[in-house]
Order: structure tokens, then C-alpha cells, then sequence
């Protein structure tokens, strides 16, 4: 039951990486591929109705991982403390940003708003990228199952690690620039013009930047968190999941010379979710992995909720999925097609 | 220098306070948009419509508010309170892991379709939208209505070897009956809430003579939803709230009434200040045998005080609780006689010319909110010192490895965010009033 619930929670993550996350890179690349008010806007509009939506899947990973495994809400939520209360104060910037930007019409009022909305979406793709970073790597936990690690230390080799280190960074770089591709093949999905030509051409140039990013993260990864490549040797079926990445990052290649928005964008989801999927089974069964002694790590098992309680949260689980599966496809089919220029910001 | 514990608790009371400020009006309004929907789509009347819209508007900056603030009320139970959370996180988890999927799922889709998409969907569609983001928003507060619940009265668990918490019911949990009776008294708040803010928004437009048509119909629903939401809010809600109290909760009870001494046919007191050095009430102002009376139908029974407790049990901020608990009823009586001398006069046909009750229903606009806030003031103080009542002391459930100096420096981070954020809501709320009903607004 626990290894469900861990699968379904990966499902889930992965679900806010794929949907946030081209909201995120669309925020990263707005100040770039967008000149002028007329412009700006189909960037805005591009993400408006959906964005919060993605961001939903955050809260509701979040939740489902509270109640699955409390143990590990606890542990890394509390460990860490100020990182994850940085990505709060970011999180609230960026939303007030994309909301309160249509409020008023004074250039100043939205050349801030924009350069908010930019900069909060930029460094979020590196925080949770380096969050990330942090659960492969694994943290300081004690024998009680807590920790409390530096936010940065000297960012040299070793095992002097921080929040923010040498691994951890470039993973936080890996992930900004995975979203700037994501999120640049989005806005050229949605939007026409110039915006439309600017955002493809951008896609074009970081798709090289991407795959030099993957060979050198799985490279490092393998050396970081040994257990990665050792699962993949002892369970070889689970090469389907690199297999995934690699083949969404050949297609986004094969579909952007053909100028395909859609696929492209597509295979930039696949690629994503091959990412996460392959990271996520080099993991299992750890949840959270612990530097200090191996011992400590937190487990599918020594993390979850009682029996009943996964059981019984199964069944709401997948009602509540089924109807989200509704709103979302009645929202994405209200807001089919692209973004015009000058189009009323009051109809979509 | 305060405790790791006490800027725990800070933080946290700190960052819900200002979240439920938003929420509360969001459900409020919720609920009295698909009425003026409702009575468009019956009368066909566009005026309706176009009050909706103005209301929508509104509706729109303040839910942005509530998400933004509401974000890190998740989080906060694993960063500041992880030992909590991890006992009981199998419970908890449950109703807050519902909220996420059932309720904003719900209310993120149909905002946006709601807001924008009134042309798109039509007048059947839109009302439908706006009666999902009402039904989300008030599924959203039974879910978190149910996880405090919980810990004011622990149902449906057993413990672990390790101290675990496991949930044994789900439907007990769901429906516990402190949840249903909290909820019903909460949400007749909100609704309080939100028909204060219409009427005082429609009493200033009259009082400047602006947008008089859509000035009385703000007046109209506001007075009638907030005549039934002021009464249900005394009976049968805060009644069966507080012989809840007596029940599960004597010690608190005892504490919100500043009673020290236990009492056959016990009075209660109206104003007075506890002085908890020396056990008493000072310069009270009492009912004879009604505190008796109304908690056990009976004048002449006895009434615990606080001297039937351990004192390690008492709440540990009694004058704090004890005065938002006399904020609250002493308000709550003032908006029921506002509003029922509000709706006789409507029903007399006076209410939109008279001066006098048209500043007093504008005047009352902040009132509601200091006495939802207040409400939970008691309710949390109330469950002190217990995080979950009679199962773990609140000083148990903090995270082990987050120094005060960690929480100061959030809390103060938050401080300087939600100051910003109070200052654009109100000027761009004020601008919204400000520009009226009727015309096209333009919605962010």
C-alpha cells in the first residue's frame, strides 16, 4: 500500500512539474520574448486561467504526502525550514504579480508587476530544482529523524554540504533551464507573432544547453547518489523511465524542426516526466535519504500513516481524481487555441 | 526574550489571522453572489447581473488574497510544528489532503470561468460557474473546520507503538459532531461577514447618492442575509457551541467566562476584567444564573469554575481568551440589533432615507471581521495548553531543529509581506468602490 501511495505522490509531483512548470518558464522567459504592453499581455494571458490551477497540484502533493507519510512531511518540512519559507514568499509574490498586474494601466504599475512575475518564476525553478537536489543527495537526519542543514556552505567537493551546494545548484540550474525550454514551447503553443517567433527561437537555442544539462546532471547524479544506478542494474526494467526522458528530448528536437508547437511541447512533457520518473525510481524505497547514517534514511516503510488510513484515502483519492480529470479538461478546452493579439482580456 | 514555543505560536497566529481575514469574505460573498445570479436568472433582469459583476470583481482581488495568504498555512504544519505533524499526520492529513483535492481543484478551475467567461458560458453557465466556485469555497472551509475539529475533540484514532496517531474511522472523522456545530457557527459568520460588506458598501453609495439602484439592492440582500446569518449565529449555533464547551471543554469554558469559582445557579458576567493573580473578576457586570441557565437549562445547577482544575490544565493566556470571547458575543449582539432594526425598517420601507441606520450599517463594515477574528481567538486559546485536546501538550508538537532565531526571522519576513499585501488589497478595493457598479470593469 505504501509503495502506491509513493507512486501516486510521484504521479503527482510529477503532475506540478509538468503543469507549473511551463507557468514557471513562461514567467522566466516573459521579460525576453515579450516587447511592449500588447505583447506582455499574450504572455499573461497565455498562463492566466491556468495557473493557478497548476499550482494546486503543489498544495494537493503536498497534502496527499501529509497524510501518506507523515513522518517524512515532518522531517523535510522542518528540515528545510528557510529554503522552503523563501519558495513561500516567492510563490506569494509571483500570484499577487500575475493577478494584480491587469488591475491598472500605468506603465509603471505593470513594468513592476512583470519584473516581479519574471524574477520570482526564475529563481522558483531553481529552488525547487535545488530542492529537489537535496532529497537525491540526501540531508544530515539524526536518529530521531529530524536534520537542520546550512543554507549554503563554500560550494566546494566534499562532504561539507548546504542547501545550496555544488550539486545542488547545478541541479537548480538543470531544472531553470528544463523550464525555460517547457515553458518557451507553452507560450509558443498559445501564443502568434512575434511573441509566437521569439519563444520557438528561444526553445530552439536552449534545447542544445538541455542536452549537455543531462548528460553531465546523470553523470554527477550517479556519482552523488549511488543508489540511482545501482536500483536501475538490480531492476533493468526500470530503464523504461530514461528511456522515456531520452526519447521526449529526440522528439522535441524532431518536432521543433518541423515546427510542430504542439508536439514539441508534448515531448517536453515526456522528457520531464522521464526526468522525475527515473530519479524517483533510483530512489525507491528511500524518501528521504539520510548522509549521516544510512540507518536514518526515511523509508516508504518507517515513514508511512497507519494502514487504514492509505486504504481509505485510496478511495477518496481516485474519486477526487476523476473529477479533477474533468475540471481540468473543461478548462483547458475553454481555453483552446492561441492567445490574439489584443484579444479582451475579459473573453477567452 | 520569548521561548522557541511562543514565536511558534506567534508565527503561526500571526499568518492565519491575516489569511482568514480573506476567506472569510471570499465564503461570505461566495454565497450572496449566487443569490444576486440566482435572482437574475429568475427575473431576467440585467440589473441583477451587473451587481454580480461589481461583486465578482471584488471577489476576485480578495480570493487572490486568501490563496496567496493560505499557501503557507500547509506548510507551516510541517515546518514550525513537525512533531505534531508526524503523530498526527495520519488524521490531519486526511481532511487537509481532501481539501487539496476536492476543494481547490474545484475552486482554481472555476474561478477563472466564473470571472472571464460570463459571454463565453452564458447566463445558465455562468451562474453554474459561480455556484461551483461557492460550493468549492464552502467545501474548502468544512474541510478545515473538520481538521481543527480534531484537535479540539480528538475522535476516531487509536495510538500507535510509537506514539503515532492513526485514524480508525474516516467517517468519524469526517463527521465529528464538534465539526458540524464549529462549522455551522463559522460559516454563519462568514456569511455575517460578507452581508455587512455589501450593505456598508451599498449604505455608502446612498449616503453620496451614487449608483442608488444597485445601492439598494446591496442594501436589500445585504440586511436580509445578514438578519438570518445574526440569528443563526446566536441560535442554535453559539448555543450548541458553548454547551459543547461545558461538555468536552469545562476548564475553557470556565476560562472564557472568567468564572474562578465553582457555582450553583452561576451569573454571567458582561464586562469585567480577570485577575488571574489573585483568582477573581474585577468590577463586574453580571446576569444573575445565566451562565447556569444557559448551559444546562437549569438556573440553579452547578457550574464548574476554574478552581475545579489543575491549574497545569488551565488555559495559559486567560485574559486573552476571556476578552475575545466577550468581543465576540458583545458583537454579535450589536449586529443582530443592527440588522433586525435594519430589516424592519426595510420592510417599512424607510431604510434607504434614513440617515441615521445607513451610517450605522456602513460604519459597522470592520466589525464583523474583528469578531470572526476573535471567534477563533477563543477557540484556539480555548484549546490551550493542549495542541490536541487531552492527547499532546502544544509545547510537545514544535520542530525540534528550527531555532526561535529561524522563526523570528520568517515571522518577521511575513510581517513585512502581509503589510505590502494590506496596502495594495485596500487600494485596490477602494478603487473598485470607488469606480461603481454598471459600468465594464476590468477584471484581473
Amino acid at each position: 500500500m505504501q509503495t502506491v501511495w509513493f507512486c501516486l505522490i510521484a504521479i503527482m509531483i510529477a503532475m506540478y512539474v509538468v503543469l507549473d512548470g511551463f507557468d514557471l518558464g513562461a514567467g522566466a522567459i516573459h521579460l525576453w520574448v515579450a516587447k511592449g504592453e500588447g505583447e506582455r499581455q499574450q504572455v499573461i494571458r497565455s498562463i492566466g486561467p491556468v495557473w493557478d490551477g497548476n499550482e494546486v497540484w503543489l498544495l494537493a502533493a503536498g497534502g496527499t504526502l501529509y497524510f501518506a507519510f507523515p513522518a517524512l512531511y515532518a522531517s523535510g518540512f522542518s528540515g528545510f525550514y528557510l529554503p522552503l519559507m523563501i519558495v513561500l514568499w516567492l510563490l506569494i509574490l509571483r500570484g499577487i504579480a500575475v493577478e494584480f498586474r491587469g488591475q491598472l494601466t500605468s506603465a509603471v504599475w505593470l513594468k513592476f508587476w512583470d519584473v516581479v512575475f519574471s524574477g520570482a518564476s526564475l529563481l522558483l525553478a531553481v529552488f525547487f530544482g535545488a530542492a529537489l537536489g537535496n532529497v537525491v543527495r540526501g540531508v544530515p537526519l539524526n536518529d530521531q529523524g529530524y536534520f537542520f542543514e546550512a543554507l549554503w556552505t563554500n560550494f566546494r567537493l566534499g562532504p561539507n554540504t548546504g542547501i545550496l551546494d555544488w550539486y545542488t545548484t547545478i541541479v537548480g540550474m538543470a531544472a531553470l533551464v528544463t523550464l525555460t525550454l517547457h515553458g518557451a514551447l507553452w507560450v509558443a503553443l498559445k501564443t502568434e507573432g512575434h511573441v509566437h517567433d521569439r519563444s520557438f527561437g528561444l526553445a530552439r537555442g536552449t534545447w542544445w544547453i538541455v542536452l549537455v544539462v543531462t548528460i553531465v546532471l546523470t553523470a554527477i547524479t550517479f556519482k552523488v547518489q549511488p543508489g540511482v544506478p545501482a536500483n536501475l542494474t538490480a531492476h533493468p526494467w526500470g530503464y523504461i523511465f530514461p528511456a522515456l526522458a531520452l526519447s521526449g528530448l529526440a522528439g522535441m528536437a524532431w518536432f521543433m524542426r518541423k515546427h510542430d508547437d504542439l508536439k514539441s511541447f508534448l515531448a517536453s512533457c515526456t522528457y520531464i516526466v522521464g526526468m522525475l520518473t527515473s530519479v524517483v525510481f533510483g530512489l525507491y524505497p528511500l524518501v528521504l535519504p539520510a548522509s549521516t547514517n544510512p540507518t536514518y534514511s526515511l523509508t516508504v516503510d518507517n515513514a508511512k500513516a497507519g494502514d487504514y488510513g492509505l486504504r481509505i484515502g485510496l478511495a477518496w483519492w481516485i474519486i477526487g481524481m476523476i473529477l479533477v480529470a474533468f475540471y481540468t479538461i473543461h478548462v483547458y478546452r475553454s481555453f483552446a487555441g492561441k492567445v490574439k493579439i489584443g484579444e479582451s482580456e475579459k473573453e477567452y | 526574550m520569548l521561548d522557541a514555543l511562543t514565536v511558534h505560536r506567534l508565527h503561526f497566529a500571526y499568518t492565519v489571522t491575516f489569511h482568514y481575514l480573506f476567506p472569510q469574505l471570499t465564503m461570505g460573498l461566495a454565497l450572496l453572489i449566487v443569490i444576486l445570479k440566482t435572482l437574475a436568472l429568475r427575473t431576467g433582469d440585467e440589473h441583477y447581473n451587473e451587481a454580480a459583476r461589481f461583486w465578482a470583481h471584488i471577489f476576485g482581488i480578495n480570493f487572490a488574497m486568501g490563496v496567496v495568504t493560505g499557501i503557507p498555512m500547509e506548510f507551516q504544519f510541517g515546518t514550525n510544528w513537525a512533531q505534531f505533524s508526524r503523530a498526527a499526520g495520519g488524521v490531519i492529513g486526511q481532511t487537509l489532503g481532501m481539501e487539496g483535492v476536492f476543494s481547490f481543484f474545484l475552486e482554481s478551475s472555476f474561478l477563472g470561468l466564473f470571472l472571464f467567461g460570463e459571454k463565453r458560458l452564458g447566463p445558465r453557465g455562468h451562474w453554474w460557474a459561480a455556484f461551483m466556485v461557492f460550493l468549492g469555497s464552502w467545501l474548502s472551509g468544512y474541510l478545515i473546520v473538520a481538521t481543527d475539529a480534531w484537535m479540539q475533540s480528538p475522535v476516531a484514532y487509536r495510538l500507535g507503538p510509537h506514539g503515532e496517531i492513526m485514524l480508525t474511522s474516516f467517517w468519524g472523522l469526517l463527521f465529528n459532531p464538534w465539526a458540524l456545530w464549529q462549522y455551522a457557527h463559522n460559516m454563519s459568520g462568514a456569511v455575517i461577514t460578507g452581508a455587512f460588506v455589501m450593505a456598508a458598501v451599498g449604505a455608502f453609495y446612498l449616503l453620496t447618492k451614487q449608483f442608488q439602484a444597485h445601492a439598494k439592492t446591496f442594501v436589500r440582500v445585504g440586511v436580509i442575509a445578514g438578519l438570518v446569518a445574526t440569528l443563526l449565529q446566536l441560535v442554535p449555533t453559539g448555543d450548541a457551541q458553548g454547551r459543547m464547551l461545558a461538555a468536552h471543554q469545562p476548564v475553557t469554558l470556565a476560562a472564557m467566562e472568567g468564572m474562578f469559582e465553582t457555582q450553583r445557579g452561576a451569573p454571567i458576567a458582561l464586562i469585567g476584567q480577570p485577575d488571574v493573580q489573585n483568582q477573581r473578576l474585577d468590577n463586574p457586570l453580571e446576569v444573575p444564573r445565566a451562565l447556569s441557565f444557559l448551559t444546562y437549562r437549569r438556573w440553579m445547577s452547578e457550574v464548574k469554575g476554574l478552581d475545579a482544575f489543575p491549574q497545569q490544565d488551565w488555559p495559559d493566556n486567560i485574559p486573552l481568551l476571556y476578552y475575545s470571547y466577550h468581543i465576540m458575543v458583545g458583537l454579535g449582539t450589536i449586529f443582530i440589533a443592527i440588522m433586525v432594526l435594519a430589516a424592519w425598517m426595510l420592510r417599512r420601507g424607510t431604510l434607504y432615507d434614513s440617515r441615521g441606520t445607513l451610517w450605522a450599517l456602513m460604519l459597522s463594515l470592520p466589525f464583523p471581521y474583528i469578531a470572526n477574528t476573535a471567534g477563533w481567538m477563543t477557540a484556539e486559546f480555548g484549546r490551550q495548553p493542549w495542541l490536541i485536546y487531552g492527547l499532546m501538550r502544544t509545547q510537545a508538537g514544535i520542530s525540534p531543529q528550527v531555532s526561535s532565531g529561524n522563526v523570528w526571522f520568517t515571522l518577521i519576513g511575513f510581517m513585512g509581506m502581509y503589510t505590502v499585501l494590506s496596502i495594495l488589497f485596500l487600494f485596490l478595493v477602494y478603487r473598485a468602490i470607488e469606480k461603481g457598479p454598471g459600468e465594464a470593469v476590468t477584471s484581473g
